[in-house]
């Protein structure tokens, strides 16, 4: 974890204000830590470790307890995502139907892996669990977007759909 | 209050939004004020009416008339011809009732027939983000009976007589989990429900979630009042955002009413509900790993005993239900403890909501007695399988449960049954499989799941689930043996009897089931090294048929990597060294000449 990350240099903004208002509001509750995480995470994207230490300070919780619940929990990245979170549901009826090959073929079109983010930091690819719109399946989510009865050929359009953008 | 003349009902769930229910919604603003209807038609935005599958989905009332796959460019045709001229738009009803105008309604349709809902009864019907919409169906008036007319000890014995049992997949139950939670010593005690759905294929809790949360906050009021708490928490899955804000609105809503908060009622009883958002670990579906997130730490189990009703969250006596559960609780309350016994079986009591998927017709959410059987499930609800293909089985109980197959097809549902059957009740997937499934790819799929999700605690479940995925990794590669058979069967057991927590227990089940019903599917990977449904890829070979093949070189032309050579008036052929087996010819021949595993 480089302490020297690209947005480091700007976080002297009114996020880290934000940051100081979501520990003060969540101070005195029990279990505060996910809460705060949570939203910390909507806030920049990732938790990077300026997050991480502040959260620290705030909430007084040890920092290596912080990073132990961020690493157990998927939903919490270290790591920053892409404009466009791509999550592809690899629950049972969307598996079924194949969505296993939807994500072979996202990876080949983005030429990422599981888990990475394209060179322009445009795409983050990532499979997911149930998202429960088991009734469309097989599913894939892009940012809040859901995409459903897909089949491998519609694949390409949509990236397109997000490239111009 | 302002009368309306019709009502038309927009499914707002997650699967009708995603097939985009909230620009119908526009729409039809828009086309109403059009033509100056925005004060005879009100637009209701519900929750999930079941019917994924004919998505997104608009019912019209008085009538009750069912609009299925409905898209913006029919809103103008639904607003003047059924709204204006009382006209019914046939060509959007199911087709099955386009002929018969009599039988518009909702409850004529097939997928509806068979069902009996008590959970469900106000998910599609009312408007869950308004409270006085829940309180004109009887809301909150099972609250004030408790808090009004009844004893702790009242509340309990009549969940006790109910019968009713955990939906969450034990099936523990819950007038008992209820007595000894209210028995337990303690200063502070806790409330809790299990809304952290993780069972792929599962979306019933999210459902009643989106579609009636006020029914949940209701039965945790009134668990609070039974077992003597004040301070509840619902765990909910951070990728269910429509059933969060939804859960939101409802517990601020209640408490501006004065039905959450203090002094409740008037009666001196205070509780307040709080909600906490998993984080995608599916272990966090497990009681003890549940209450050490809300804790705020990493989900780990812990051992049990001490149980959570003596010793749960934050060390306090702690009561823990799932979704359905709580749901079931307000009807209970008031149609009384007999009505809810004479549903279902013996020993299953109520009614069982079910999430229907995979190679099925109608997907969708389902509500049956307990005691209904899976073939009335599959066939007269769900509408058999698509494409006139066989079944095969059917996955419930997620990761933990198994797969009953097609021979067990007339079993009724319920608890015990399925126990037996080697699979599980569990939360309520249901996940229909086809001859094009291969089992032993489902047991890798679902202990991959395992594999992944294990916290990573307790040795058994970490590094012996990881043991049987390699194992199962080289039956499906064509490398392996009847010793690996063997040593599958093995270790599964010793994991279920060792592992600390249900995940890992019930990890190996998947692997056990299909080893149970489908062994000549494990016999032929290893003995014949073929895969039987042509989904294991390393192992299946396309072969084009001599005899058939007019040499029209369609395939050789979409072959992706060029690997299919022939000339005019001789058969082509396929090379198996450079073949990647996408498929892709067999679907383009059109003399359907090219096989899998021939």
């Amino acid at each position: 974890m480089s302490e020297k990350c690209c947005c480091c240099a700007t976080m002297k903004d009114e996020r880290m204000d934000k940051l100081d208002e979501i520990i003060n509001k969540h101070r005195n509750e029990k279990g505060a830590l996910i809460p705060v995480l949570h939203e910390a995470q909507e806030l920049f994207g990732y938790l990077p470790m300026e997050v991480q230490k502040k959260i620290s300070e705030g909430l007084n919780v040890p920092l290596t307890e912080i990073y132990g619940v961020i690493t157990f929990y998927t939903q919490f990245s270290l790591q920053p995502k892409g404009k466009y979170k791509i999550q592809v549901c690899l629950g049972t009826a969307c598996y079924v139907k194949g969505s296993g090959q939807i994500l072979d073929k996202l990876k080949e079109k983005l030429g990422i892996n599981v888990g990475e983010v394209t060179g322009d930091g445009k795409f983050s690819l990532e499979a997911c669990r149930c998202v429960g719109a088991c009734g469309l399946a097989p599913v894939v989510m892009i940012n809040e977007d859901v995409y459903g009865r897909l089949t491998v050929d519609d694949v390409e359009d949509i990236i397109n759909k997000y490239k111009d953008k | 209050m302002q009368i309306f003349r019709s009502h038309v009902l927009i499914c707002g769930g997650t699967g009708c939004t995603a097939s985009g229910s909230t620009v119908l919604t526009e729409e039809f603003e828009k086309q109403l004020k059009k033509n100056n209807l925005e004060n005879e038609v009100k637009i209701v935005k519900t929750g999930c009416f079941g019917f994924c599958e004919k998505g997104p989905i608009v019912v019209i009332y008085p009538e009750g008339c069912m609009y299925t796959m409905v898209k913006v460019e029919d809103i103008r045709e639904i607003v003047e011809e059924h709204l204006v001229k009382g006209r019914i738009v046939k060509r959007l009803l199911i087709e099955a009732r386009q002929e018969e105008e009599s039988r518009v309604s909702i409850e004529g349709v097939e997928f509806f027939q068979k069902q009996h809902r008590v959970v469900l009864k106000n998910c599609g019907v009312i408007n869950p983000e308004e409270i006085n919409e829940y309180i004109a169906c009887d809301g909150y008036r099972a609250l004030g009976k408790v808090l009004t007319e009844m004893k702790p000890g009242e509340v309990i014995d009549i969940i006790k007589r109910s019968g009713l049992r955990g939906r969450g997949g034990g099936g523990f139950p819950t007038g008992l989990k209820w007595e000894f939670t209210a028995r337990a010593q303690g200063d502070q005690k806790y409330v809790c429900c299990n809304a952290d759905e993780g069972d792929p294929g599962a979306f019933m809790d999210r459902s009643i979630l989106e579609g009636d949360p006020h029914a949940v906050i209701e039965a945790m009021a009134i668990a609070g009042y039974a077992i003597g708490s004040n301070q509840g928490y619902i765990y909910v899955r951070a990728e269910y955002p429509i059933a969060v804000r939804r859960l939101n609105i409802a517990i601020g809503q209640a408490k501006e009413l004065g039905l959450l908060g203090k002094n409740i009622f008037g009666t001196g009883f205070d509780f307040d509900l709080e909600l906490r958002l998993g984080a995608g670990a599916f272990v966090c579906g497990e009681e003890t790993a549940l209450m050490t997130s809300i804790e705020g730490k990493r989900g780990e189990p812990r051992p049990r005993p001490p149980f959570p009703a003596n010793q749960g969250l934050w060390q306090k006596p702690t009561l823990l239900n799932n979704v359905e559960t709580y749901a079931n609780i307000p009807q209970i309350i008031l149609n009384g403890p007999e009505w809810f016994a004479s549903v279902g079986t013996e020993r299953s009591k109520g009614t069982k909501v079910f999430a229907l998927g995979g190679k099925i017709n109608n997907t969708g959410l389902v509500e049956i007695p307990m005691g209904t059987t899976l073939r009335e499930v599959i066939y007269d609800i769900g509408g058999g399988i698509p494409g006139g293909k066989n079944f095969k089985a059917v996955q419930m109980g997620g990761p933990s449960g198994g797969c009953v197959p097609a021979e067990c097809i007339d079993t009724p549902i319920d608890y015990d049954s399925l126990t037996q059957l080697g699979a599980m009740m569990g939360s309520g997937g249901m996940i229909v499989m086809d001859q094009d499934t291969c089992m032993v790819d489902i047991a890798k799929f679902f202990l991959e799941f395992t594999v992944d999700e294990s916290c990573g605690k307790c040795p058994p479940c970490r590094i012996g689930t990881k043991r049987m995925l390699e194992i199962l990794n080289k039956i499906t590669d064509g490398k392996g043996t009847l010793e690996d058979i063997e040593k599958l069967e093995v270790l599964a057991k010793n994991i279920k009897a060792s592992a600390l927590c249900g995940l890992g227990q019930t990890a190996p089940n998947p692997v056990l089931s299909t080893l149970r019903y489908f062994k000549d599917e494990y016999l032929a990977h290893v003995n014949d090294k073929t895969c039987p449904a042509g989904v294991c890829k390393s192992i299946t070979r396309y072969v084009i048929h001599e005899d058939a093949c007019k040499s029209c070189g369609i395939c050789a032309r979409n072959c992706p990597i060029g690997c299919i050579t022939g000339e005019k008036k001789k058969p082509y052929k396929i090379d198996q060294d450079k073949c990647i087996k996408c498929g892709t010819c067999m679907e383009k021949c059109p003399f359907k000449a090219i096989y899998k595993n021939v």
